[in-house]
């Protein structure tokens, strides 16, 4: 098979069989948006920001392009005042959040997002997944993860396992788009590492 | 009990079941499900069981703990067969006058009996009662004449003949093919067709394949599936069993709620029970077909009714969606091709066996077709479970079968589909229910949930309390559904709560179309729907509580004033016993002031005030009136004694 003819932004690209679009506009040097996505790790689809128009027989659909994959003869969008609303709108509930993270800022001042939209949220995690997948999926070490659900969803550290690994790797924290991983992790330090008996918690 | 091994057996065995039966002798039967049960249904149960054994009666008499009969409002329900005499909400002191009265001297108990509230006449017969009379039941129908655990009074009913005929009768494909010419429809929510999903399961590459129920009915206010589970098990397997067979499955699960208890314990005895005799496990009735079911509880997240997340979650994961494509049917539980039907969209498939695809489709519409169990809650007469042919109308389900609005209320809204689906004003109540019309109409079937609402629900209220249970049930992994609907339930709170402002349901509008467009799965996709579908038909509401600081159904108490009018108080002290926040002043002959700064907007003192004085009056929207001046509160002797 010599590969899937797809059409982005009217430019005519291949994909090999199994691409998703953003691999496949990626690498036709077309960028779309992303931010809980990383070449390491599984397609996660949960920022969104990647949603792109994809047309297949006459029927338009908006697609999370870093999941959806390439299709023969499929159209694809990737900025429309749609789009750019939805992504404004996104990139707003993400600010409300990380209002300082470098990255969300840039992406703001390209989509034209306000900062100060919703009420700034206590927590500064934007739950793109990136440190819990890395560290699930890439050093299989499974030091950080998620607990609850929902809007009382978080970032833990679990101390047993990251007072033994974590020092030595760290390689999730230039990861994280605003640097809530590190707070937790220092937290975590700071409350449950006990690498040795502290003389001043026992005399109490 | 011996495996029966060939369809010959099976009505062998079914013909002695029958053979001991005396289908004129007399048979006690109690609703054993849930409903009936909370309203005490199983001390009922002993009484009679305790009644029957004491009195050594001449008359042979059955006794039978059946599944949920659906008129839940007024349980304790039983039903004594032959005759099928039905007394409503027993007690346990009224058995032994039904063993003297009704089973040994052939009696009606008047008092027990259903009374028509509009004529006035008594109700002997159980199906006589305009709340059944006006159903259609076909799937529900045999909960009220079985006991959920025998697998005797299944067989007696005609259970397993339409697995008998798929195994003995049909090649799969005929089966996908009845199936089809049915036009099933997915009863779980989406109403995707049925025998195409079967299709796409069995041409799928990769083995092994599985069945999957899904029983995560969490939608507040519905309970359908639980009493299909909990009432006839039976058949949501005989269902299963079929579709495997289709399918080309040999392992089955089934997801159930672990808060359903008594689901649970009936689906494990029944499979239990069909393992028994050969209905499940290998070779099956001798035709060479093996099939398994497990069981497997879920741990109560509303999203687990998503078919992907319900797969993460019988994997051992976190129940959180994964994207679609691929669909189950091609890459399901373990990586493996997948069907997943809703409890009902299986308990529908005997029927179409048995029967052909030609007595389906003679009910319901273009469409839709079958009929459909709705859980009709809220502000209604006949609370309870009804199957009705689809394209009923809502008027009809509302008013012949639920009664109407009790306590001469005007009807406002019915709410179905779930906490996702959307709110239906009075001008649209002759839409004929199925799937398109309801989705046309802004809401959808969803699973079947209605949740009809008078005029004192403030619909702005409803939009915030289905928005903040999609808060607490969203999983969290994508951000539209996540901070989307944290937002908008901000927002709509704001509003209920009088800090509403210009700007609101624009940005409410924004946010609703970006969870729509751009959310991971079906929940976040439809969770604007409450806040959606209120607008579309009760904007107006909407601009009182923003503009007005006005709520016009006086539910909002961040928006309402209770104000004791002194020109018809009477100085009767009711109000002021009764009111829990002590927030009333007054005395005999002294004019009631409820002093602002106290009250809690309870509305016990609007309640109370006796209706000949009706003094308590609700304000929205326009400042209390200043209490009336200290020195002119007295009410005279003569004009108090009036």
């Amino acid at each position: 098979m010599s590969g899937l003819r797809v059409r982005i932004d009217g430019r005519e690209v291949t994909a090999a069989a199994g691409m998703t679009i953003l691999e496949t506009a990626r690498a036709a040097g077309i960028s779309i948006p992303t931010l809980c996505h990383h070449d390491k790790l599984e397609p996660y689809g949960g920022c969104r920001l990647c949603i792109v128009e994809a047309e297949t027989n006459g029927r338009t659909r908006l697609v999370a392009s870093c999941v959806a994959r390439a299709e023969d003869g499929l159209a694809v969008t990737t900025r429309s005042a749609k789009i750019d609303r939805i992504r404004k709108t996104l990139l707003e509930l993400l600010l409300a959040h990380a209002p300082h993270s470098p990255q969300l800022q840039a992406l703001a001042a390209e989509y034209g997002a306000d900062s100060r939209r919703f009420a700034q949220e206590a927590s500064f995690c934007v739950h793109c997944g990136l440190c819990v997948r890395y560290c699930a999926e890439v050093k299989k070490t499974h030091a950080v993860g998620f607990i609850d659900r929902g809007i009382r969803k978080e970032i833990c550290f679990l101390p047993e396992i990251a007072a033994v690994e974590c020092n030595a790797c760290k390689e999730c924290f230039p990861l994280c788009p605003t640097s809530y991983l590190q707070a937790a992790f220092v937290l975590v330090e700071a409350l449950a590492f006990r690498p040795n008996p502290s003389p001043t918690a026992s005399a109490g | 009990m011996t495996r029966i091994s060939s369809p010959d057996q099976l009505e062998e065995i079914r013909q002695a079941i029958l053979d001991q039966r005396d289908p004129n002798a007399p048979c006690v039967t109690v609703c054993a499900g849930t409903g009936c049960l909370a309203s005490g249904a199983s001390r009922v149960i002993a009484a009679f069981k305790e009644e029957i054994e004491r009195r050594k009666l001449k008359v042979e008499v059955g006794f039978r703990g059946t599944g949920c009969h659906g008129f839940c409002e007024k349980g304790p329900i039983v039903v004594i067969e032959p005759d099928e005499t039905c007394y409503l909400q027993v007690t346990p002191e009224d058995v032994p006058e039904i063993i003297s009265e009704t089973i040994e001297n052939k009696r009606v108990i008047d008092r027990l009996l259903y009374v028509d509230p509009n004529s006035g006449e008594k109700v002997v017969r159980e199906s006589d009662i305009p709340f059944y009379k006006n159903q259609k039941r076909i799937v529900f129908s045999s909960n009220r004449k079985i006991d959920p655990k025998s697998i005797e009074d299944y067989l007696a009913i005609g259970g397993y003949r339409a697995l008998t005929k798929a195994l003995f009768e049909m090649t799969p494909e005929q089966v996908i093919g009845e199936v089809k010419e049915a036009k099933l429809r997915g009863r779980g929510g989406a109403g995707f067709p049925a025998g195409v999903k079967w299709e796409s399961a069995r041409r799928a590459a990769g083995e092994p394949k599985y069945v999957v129920v899904n029983c995560d009915e969490g939608d507040p206010g519905a309970y359908m599936d639980r009493s299909l589970m909990e009432g006839n098990p039976f058949s949501v397997l005989e269902g299963l069993t079929i579709g495997a067979y289709a399918i080309g499955s040999h392992e089955g699960y089934v997801y159930v709620r672990q808060e359903y208890p008594l689901a649970v314990e009936n689906l494990g005895v029944a499979i239990t029970k069909a393992e028994e005799h050969g209905l499940l496990g290998r070779d099956i009735l001798g035709s060479g077909f093996d099939f398994t079911v497990k069981v497997h509880r879920g741990a109560g997240a509303f999203v687990c009714g998503e078919e992907t997340a319900l797969l993460m979650s019988l994997e051992g994961k976190a129940g959180q969606p994964r994207p679609r494509p691929p669909y189950p049917v091609e890459s399901g539980l373990w990586g493996k091709p997948t069907n997943i039907n809703n409890v009902e969209t299986w308990a529908n498939v005997p029927l179409i066996i048995s029967k052909g695809a030609d007595a389906f489709t003679s009910i319901g519409t273009e469409g839709s077709k079958g009929t459909k169990i709705f859980s009709l809650v809220g502000k209604i007469a006949n609370t309870g479970l009804v199957e009705v042919p689809m394209g009923i109308s809502l008027r009809d389900v509302i008013y012949k079968i639920g009664g109407g609005i009790p306590g001469g209320k005007r009807f406002k809204a019915v709410q179905t589909g779930g906490p996702s689906g959307g709110c239906i004003p009075e001008q649209r109540l002759d839409l004929a229910v199925d799937f398109d019309e309801l989705t046309k109409a802004g809401s959808m079937m969803g699973s079947g949930g209605m949740i009809v609402m008078d005029e004192e629900t403030c619909m702005v209220d409803v939009a915030r309390y289905f928005t903040r249970f999609l808060t607490d049930e969203s999983c969290g992994k994508c951000l539209p559904c996540r901070e989307g609907l944290r937002q908008m339930h901000r927002i709509l709170t704001d509003i209920t709560e009088g800090r509403g402002k210009e700007g609101d349901i624009a940005l409410l509008q924004e946010l609703a179309e970006t969870a729509q467009e751009a959310s991971l799965c079906a929940l976040g996709k439809t969770a604007p729907n409450p806040f959606l579908s209120t607008f579309r038909y009760f904007s107006d509401e909407y601009e009182a509580h923003i503009r007005e600081r006005r709520c016009p159904a006086f539910a909002c108490k961040g928006l309402i004033s209770f104000y004791i009018d002194p020109d018809a108080c009477r100085a009767c002290k009711i109000c002021l016993r009764e009111c829990p926040a002590g927030a009333i002043d007054g005395d005999k002959r002294k004019i009631h002031v409820v002093d602002q700064a106290k009250c809690t907007k309870c509305g016990v003192c609007f309640e109370v005030c006796p209706s000949r004085f009706n003094a308590v009056r609700r304000i929205s929207g326009e400042p209390v009136p200043p209490p009336i001046p200290e020195e002119q509160r007295m009410i005279s002797r003569k004009s108090a004694g009036q």
